[in-house]
């Protein structure tokens, strides 16, 4: 009866799966999955039997879900939509801790009853496998967590990759020697081991740039996955198996096609710090830059043919999309025809920006993809760039010695006129300076993303 | 080496499973639009939560004395339940969005 379930769950994570990765689907796969789940948690509860034994402790196990449930639920109706990044990383962050506890009891279940054969080392190697990278998993996405709060900042050092180099290949000799030899009291280097994979976890993530972060979210969650994965071999459990392995893949896949989307490698997410270091251009002459100011931009705005907005992470974070659904109907019912341009990226991870807009009610044919948003830059009068910076920085196009150098940009350069709101002329993410903020056609509006937007749609209500 | 193959003879059907999912889940995701990138990250956040069942049997599995498998199991399950339930609530409420776009 209990494979039975476990053959239902896993069919449910593969449905739910794929339908996730249609629009329109979505949704219901979602809910797929997590009735999948919840048999699946529900089947294990009453129906597990180990050697005809069934579970105890029930009390525990019973009040281990609901204080987890309510916390979960809580926490994941509160959270703002802005700081859905973070969110999804510190749940991650869960899974992996959960996996590496799972570790720490079975190793102590079986230091107690060594039977001395072979099939001990597989299960302890599957054992430290699992520990390993789940609390690799569990530190980094802590620090991943940490960072997009804005509570760590990027730390990074000379040979930093070498001594992050050295503490994996420490881990994974300790683990293989512990595995092979078997002593009897290894509690002490279990432990060494935990601790230095807790290290590695944040070791690995401080380095990384803001940018890539999402991709470093996405490959902690397929290591998640794996670990979940190691448990299924544990416990012979093909539902633990199937949902491990399926995330493990398919995370992989979903990190290398986030990567694509910002034409960068894995490889130079992992290695290349992208802000870390001061890029080649800093000496370069910087220009003058023109100030625009509301009245002006409301002006511009209020008498164009077309505007397209652009928005970015300023936008993310002012919180700014009611504000900016706000301006658009306003410009709409004077007639002027407002678009926006959807860089893959945008936001603060891909596909971030699409629902932030969804939130603030923004109709889904007025968002732009980047191709079709390129083609049209050409006709269209005003371009509102709202805290985006790197993806429609031209050096990704004309400068190869530039660190963003081959990222596919939003073309906004070809349109008519760019007005750029950004808080300061600090530069974003990849640290870099954009010319496009000094171009003759491009004025700056400075101040808070959303004040700026209510005070634009205060001055054409009130003075046009 | 020998134990690894001996241990694979004796997981042969597990073995098969991790081989076909590992492609399913590849199949599965490929040519996913980036729009879909955040929800379906955290949806299969929320999938790998299923390590709560390992959780669940190491907690049914300890005994009444050892209190230290007991804490930690205990922990295990809080956050392993943490994950599942947080996972798949965010994302419907992320997805809650494109869809009234739809129906619209």
């Amino acid at each position: 009866m209990l494979s039975l379930i476990y053959l239902i769950g896993s069919v449910t994570f593969i449905v739910g799966l794929k339908m996730l990765s249609n629009p329109a689907t979505a949704r219901k796969g979602n809910a797929i999955a997590a009735g999948g789940m919840g048999l699946a948690i529900l089947g294990t509860i009453f129906l597990y039997r180990h050697h005809g034994q069934g579970l105890h402790n029930y009390g525990w196990i019973i009040a281990g879900l609901l204080i987890g449930g309510v916390i979960g639920f809580i926490s994941a109706r509160r959270v703002k939509m802005t700081a859905m990044p973070e969110m999804v990383s510190l749940f991650n962050g869960m899974g992996g801790a959960c996996a590496a506890l799972i570790s720490v009891v079975e190793f102590e279940h079986m230091a107690d009853a060594l039977s001395g054969s072979t099939d001990d080392n597989m299960q302890l190697g599957i054992i430290f496998a699992g520990m390993i990278i789940g609390a690799v998993s569990f530190s980094g996405s802590v620090i991943a967590w940490g960072k997009l709060n804005g509570r760590i900042r990027d730390i990074a050092f000379q040979g930093q990759h070498i001594v992050n180099l050295s503490v994996l290949a420490l881990i994974l000799l300790l683990a293989l020697f512990v595995t092979v030899t078997l002593p009897a009291a290894t509690v002490i280097l279990f432990a060494v081991i935990l601790v230095l994979s807790l290290i590695y976890g944040v070791f690995f993530v401080l380095p990384i740039g803001g940018a890539d972060m999402p991709v470093v979210i996405s490959l902690l969650n397929s290591f998640t996955g794996v670990a979940a994965a190691c448990g299924g071999f544990l416990y012979d459990n093909p539902v633990m198996l199937t949902g491990g392995i399926l995330v493990g893949s398919a995370g992989t896949i979903l990190t290398i096609l986030m990567c694509k989307a910002m034409n960068r490698s894995l490889k130079n997410v992992l290695i290349g710090a992208f802000g870390g270091a001061k890029s080649g251009g800093a000496s370069k002459e910087q220009g003058a830059y023109k100030e625009i100011g509301l009245a002006d931009t409301a002006v511009v705005m209020a008498y164009a043919h077309k505007v397209m907005i652009v928005p970015g992470y300023g936008l993310a974070v002012a919180q700014a999309q009611h504000a900016c659904h706000e301006l658009e109907t306003l410009l709409e019912a004077r007639g002027v025809e407002v678009r926006y341009a959807i860089h893959p990226v945008a936001g603060r991870m891909p596909g971030h920006m699409n629902v932030l807009l969804a939130e603030a009610d923004v109709s889904y044919d007025k968002l732009l993809e980047m191709e079709q948003a390129n083609g049209q830059f050409s006709t269209t009068d005003v371009v509102l760039i709202l805290g985006a910076n790197d993806v429609v920085n031209p050096a990704a196009k004309s400068d190869p010695s530039s660190p963003i150098y081959g990222m596919p940009i939003l073309e906004v350069e070809n349109a008519r006129s760019v007005i750029v709101n950004k808080r300061s002329m600090k530069p974003g993410y990849a640290g870099i300076e954009n010319d496009l903020f000094f171009q003759p056609k491009t004025a700056m509006l400075f101040g808070d993303a959303k004040q700026v937007l209510q005070q634009l749609v205060a001055e054409i209500v009130n003075t046009l | 080496m020998e134990p690894v193959f001996s241990f694979l003879e004796q997981h042969l059907e597990l073995t098969y499973i991790v081989i076909l999912s590992i492609f399913l889940g590849v199949e599965v995701i490929s040519r996913v639009p980036s729009v879909l990138h955040t929800p379906l990250m955290s949806g299969a956040n929320a999938i790998h939560g299923v390590v709560i069942i390992g959780a669940i049997i190491v907690m049914g599995q300890a005994s009444d004395e050892n209190y230290l498998a007991l804490i930690l199991g205990f922990l295990a399950v809080i956050l392993g339940t943490i994950n599942v339930v947080g996972g798949f609530v965010v994302t419907d409420r992320m997805l809650e969005m494109f869809k009234s776009k739809k129906t619209k």
